[in-house]
């Protein structure tokens, strides 16, 4: 079983096909969980400490704007976790953690440069591309130990 | 550790949200379960969610999916009963995936190899029209 960081870091479709194929997807969700369902909340309510911003530090620079290093101490260690990804093209409707476009070339420039194996797609738009999207993921997911 | 997790139905399966909730209501496990228009949200310990969704997703392998969710199910911090309406953040990403998973379910039930995808047409680089533009006017 790998570990797979999938781009957006909250998709629902990719990170499903992950665990369909018995890997573990690394996203965005979890790292929320951890902070938002710690039995002690030492910083109401999003249990968001000191801690949180020397991690986002540790990708972005201290003039980056605060979004990004906010963004970067939940999607950072999930890059350091992994040991394969996914990286669907920006399809334009990205929202939430996922929303800020500046965070999101960092984080596919810091798993590009990491070297783990990469899969590269784009979202389909009809039944013939969804067949070839499911099964270049299965391909590529299949070849990982 | 508890752990929530959303379970979303393609908009061709054949299970609804309500098909789910009841089974989940019907099943030993304990858990906190919410229905949505596009699934239901379950909540409870790790091991029991984890053997609970293997379980519904044999009700239609190809038309459901599962999705990891941070904040527990009316969690006052996500809830929009408790924020003045409104959709949270996660919803529109739900949304517009959403719309494709007719296509990833059909996709996923398929057998055999995908039809190979014609060339997208790319548009004309700068270099090749002021070639054209020279060649109509010499």
């Amino acid at each position: 079983m790998a570990k797979v960081i999938v781009y957006p870091p909250t998709s629902m479709i990719l990170s499903d096909l992950v665990e369909r194929m018995g890997h573990k997807a690394l996203v965005v969700p979890e790292s929320v969980r951890k902070l938002a369902t710690a039995d002690e909340i030492e910083s109401p309510p999003l249990n968001v400490t000191p801690e949180e911003p020397k991690k986002g530090l540790r990708y972005a620079a201290v003039d980056v704007p605060s979004g990004v290093r906010g963004r970067m101490a939940l999607i950072g260690p999930l890059i350091e976790e992994a040991e394969a990804a996914i990286i669907v093209e920006d399809p334009g409707w990205l929202t939430g953690c996922a929303g800020c476009s500046r965070t999101n070339e960092l984080v596919r420039l810091l798993i590009r440069t990491k070297g783990v194996p990469v899969l590269d797609l784009s979202y389909p738009t009809d039944d013939a591309e969804a067949k070839a999207f499911v099964q270049k993921i299965k391909a590529f997911l299949g070849e990982l130990k | 550790m508890k752990v929530t997790k959303y379970v979303i139905t393609s908009s061709e399966s054949d299970i609804l949200p309500s098909d789910i909730a009841m089974k989940i209501y019907g099943s030993k496990y304990d858990v906190n379960v919410k229905e949505t228009c596009f699934g239901v949200v379950v909540s409870g310990e790790e091991e029991v969610i984890n053997s609970l969704v293997k379980e519904i997703r044999a009700l239609d392998p190809s038309g459901i999916f599962i999705k990891e969710r941070g904040f527990p199910p009316g969690d006052p911090r996500r809830c929009r009963g408790r924020r003045g309406g409104g959709a949270r953040p996660g919803f529109y990403m739900i949304e517009s995936e959403s719309k494709m998973l007719p296509m990833i379910s059909r996709a996923l039930a398929s057998k055999g190899e995908a039809p190979p995808i014609p060339e997208k047409k790319k548009p004309l680089k700068p270099k090749r029209l002021e070639e054209i533009v020279k060649e109509d006017l010499s």
